[in-house]
């Protein structure tokens, strides 16, 4: 336990880290904020001048706005489900102990080491494009029609490529959480008569309570903000389809150039997430501690 | 009832054959204990009576009913895990009534048996909280309610109490041997401890390297051990063993002469000795003899009123019909 002497020396160590990390979120977000407040085009940057609320009142009023909110939520939503019940079933399935294990699980584990751009790429060019992608081949095997997968379900093809990239984060995580479940436990619940999909509900998926919730916690951080995979791809369309929060600032700050109208787009993003946070927190954050 | 009876029984884990095949009876209602040093495969003897592992060869019948290929649920058997193996997320109640509840109980019976085991093992204002705030004894108790309300043909004791210190220990040692008594359901502990084995058991296998040496009551093991290992477990402390002259002048490969049998006395007996290491307890007193020539030391038991101390120069005196002869086998001279 530190005495008072060590309290004010390890306030004193650790004041320049916390400074440091303090203006570093600090000043960005002042200057955000700031921004927001200002007629502030690359266009025109001599013409700036105060805003007041038209930015923010421009941005609300903007019709891709709750499209892009919605986007957002489905797409985040979309991808956790994906890699939760994805990632439970992967991660019970190696688990069990195999031939080639060690090759499988790093198998597994590699789309992660793909970068974002490339992985998009790679699924837009080699997977689902509509005359030579793998998925076309696949069917018109079968005698179907492909699928112009970014033109017809844009959205989805986002959710599906972001949870590809996701799984294999959210597999081990619960991989190693699986494998710190007590088998004395499995064995006892053996014996009390629980049948396999009861000692998965009784018994793992409670153990497994709190990598799932790191594993939502996390990847909500990440996927708010995703990015990369809608510009090479769909670049937000069809229209306004595949647009989320994050593509919508990006539109308003790099191709309409209007630094005021992005900077507001971003405040409001900033106070989004912080009401996702909250809930997220107030939903799982008990599972915790 | 729960009468257990294993024919052939063998297990290999690929070419390392744990337990060679054993023969081996449990009546209804008797408190078998296997014992055996660390990696004997009483666990796993355990385990296959458990349903836990499966048998390379042999059958296990239980109430003469073939169960060799069973699963574990549907035994019968309850078991009570050296950890405890308690739901750790789930409050004391409904870790008791998870086995009633896999099994499709209704509410009332369930809540009928979860009292009548809280309060058989003194759990009732626990009933609420959570594995993570009980003590070990505690924790035991949870157990062994959950054990309880299945009403098993048999309860099975995995080193049960290695994980209490040693006085909780003697405790719930004596709080199975009174649920034994109560419940007279036929139950197999194992454990390493033969003062458990000994204390508890109506009668004791014991095991070495997967193979039953002798089965028995515990005062037969320890008046008529069939070969030097049982000899030398059962019993504490250990008993001497002599090899060499000391045996060969009773015909024997090996002789042994228990603690408690040899006369300590500072002037006159059949072997000389020097007091190493003398140990008083009050109601005993022992005495580690050395230089004697016979073995590195011999442990001697006697009342706590004798008197002697390190260096001292003693003689000792086996009592002749106690001592235990046995062959170039190991096995016991008639």
């Amino acid at each position: 336990m530190a005495t008072r002497q060590t309290a004010s020396l390890a306030r004193l160590m650790r004041a320049p880290a916390i400074i440091l990390l303090l203006i570093w979120m600090a000043v960005p977000l002042a200057m955000t904020l700031y921004y927001s407040f200002l007629n502030y085009n690359l266009l025109n940057p001599a013409g700036t001048s105060w805003a007041g609320w038209f930015n923010y009142q421009y941005f609300y009023t903007d019709p891709a706005f709750f499209a892009s909110i919605w986007n957002t939520l489905v797409l985040v939503l979309g991808v956790l489900f994906i890699t939760v019940v994805g990632g439970i079933a992967i991660a019970i399935l190696i688990d069990k102990p195999i031939f080639g294990q060690g090759i499988v699980r790093i198998l597994v584990i590699s789309p992660f080491f793909v970068m974002p751009p490339v992985a998009a790429l790679i699924w837009k060019n080699m997977i689902m494009h509509p005359s030579y992608g793998v998925f076309a081949d696949i069917a018109k095997f079968f005698g179907a029609a492909p699928v112009d997968w970014f033109a017809q379900y844009p959205l989805f093809s986002i959710i599906l490529i972001v949870a590809w990239q996701w799984l294999p984060f959210a597999t081990l995580i619960l991989l190693t959480s699986l494998q710190s479940l007590d088998g004395e436990q499995m064995e006892a619940a053996e014996m009390d008569g629980a049948p396999a999909y009861s000692r998965f509900l009784y018994l793992v998926l409670p153990h497994m309570a709190r990598a799932i919730t790191v594993v939502i916690l996390i990847q909500t951080i990440f996927l708010l903000g995703i990015y990369a995979e809608i510009l090479v791809t769909t670049n937000g369309g069809p229209g306004t389809a595949s647009t989320n929060l994050t593509f919508l600032i990006y539109r308003a700050a790099r191709l309409n150039f209007d630094i005021g109208g992005a900077a507001a787009g971003g405040i409001i993003a900033v106070i989004l997430t912080n009401i996702v946070a909250v809930f997220l927190m107030r939903a799982v954050g008990k599972n915790l501690d | 009832m729960g009468r257990i009876t294993l024919e052939g029984v063998a297990k290999r884990f690929g070419d390392v054959e744990v337990i060679p095949p054993l023969n081996l009876d449990i009546e209804d209602g008797e408190f078998v204990v296997f014992v055996g040093p660390s990696g004997c495969g009483k666990s796993t003897l355990l385990r296959l009576i458990a349903g836990l592992e499966d048998v390379s060869d042999g059958r296990i019948l239980i109430d003469g009913k073939d169960a060799t290929d069973e699963s574990p649920a549907k035994r019968g058997l309850a078991m009570v895990f050296q950890s405890y193996a308690l739901y750790p997320h789930m409050s004391v109640r409904k870790n008791i009534a998870f086995p009633m509840k896999m099994a499709g109980m209704d509410q009332a019976e369930q809540d009928r048996r979860i009292e009548a085991a809280a309060k058989a093992l003194n759990l009732t204002n626990y009933l609420d909280r959570k594995p993570g705030q009980l003590s070990g004894g505690q924790r035991q108790r949870v157990a062994i309610g959950r054990a309880i309300v299945r009403e098993p043909s048999a309860f099975l004791f995995d080193e049960p109490l290695s994980n209490l210190d040693a006085a909780l220990r003697v405790g719930m040692r004596l709080e199975i041997s009174e649920l034994h008594n109560r419940l007279k359901t036929t139950m197999i502990y194992v454990t390493h401890d033969q003062v458990e084995a000994m204390t508890m058991a109506d009668k004791i296998v014991v095991l070495h390297a997967g193979r039953i040496e002798q089965v028995g009551s515990p005062l037969e093991l320890y008046l008529r051990p069939k070969n030097a290992f049982v000899a030398a477990f059962i019993g504490s402390p250990k008993m001497n063993l002599f090899t060499g002259a000391a045996a060969a002048e009773y015909g024997a490969t090996t002789i042994g002469v228990r603690p408690e049998h040899i006369a300590i006395s500072p002037t006159a007996g059949k072997w000389q000795g020097r007091v190493g290491v003398s140990e008083h307890l009050g109601s005993d007193s022992f005495f580690y003899v050395e230089d004697t020539g016979l073995a590195e030391t011999i442990t001697v038991r006697s009342d706590g009123e004798v008197n002697m101390h390190h260096g001292d120069t003693v003689w000792l005196t086996p009592t002749e019909d106690k001592i235990h002869k046995f062959d170039a086998n190991g096995d016991r001279i008639q």
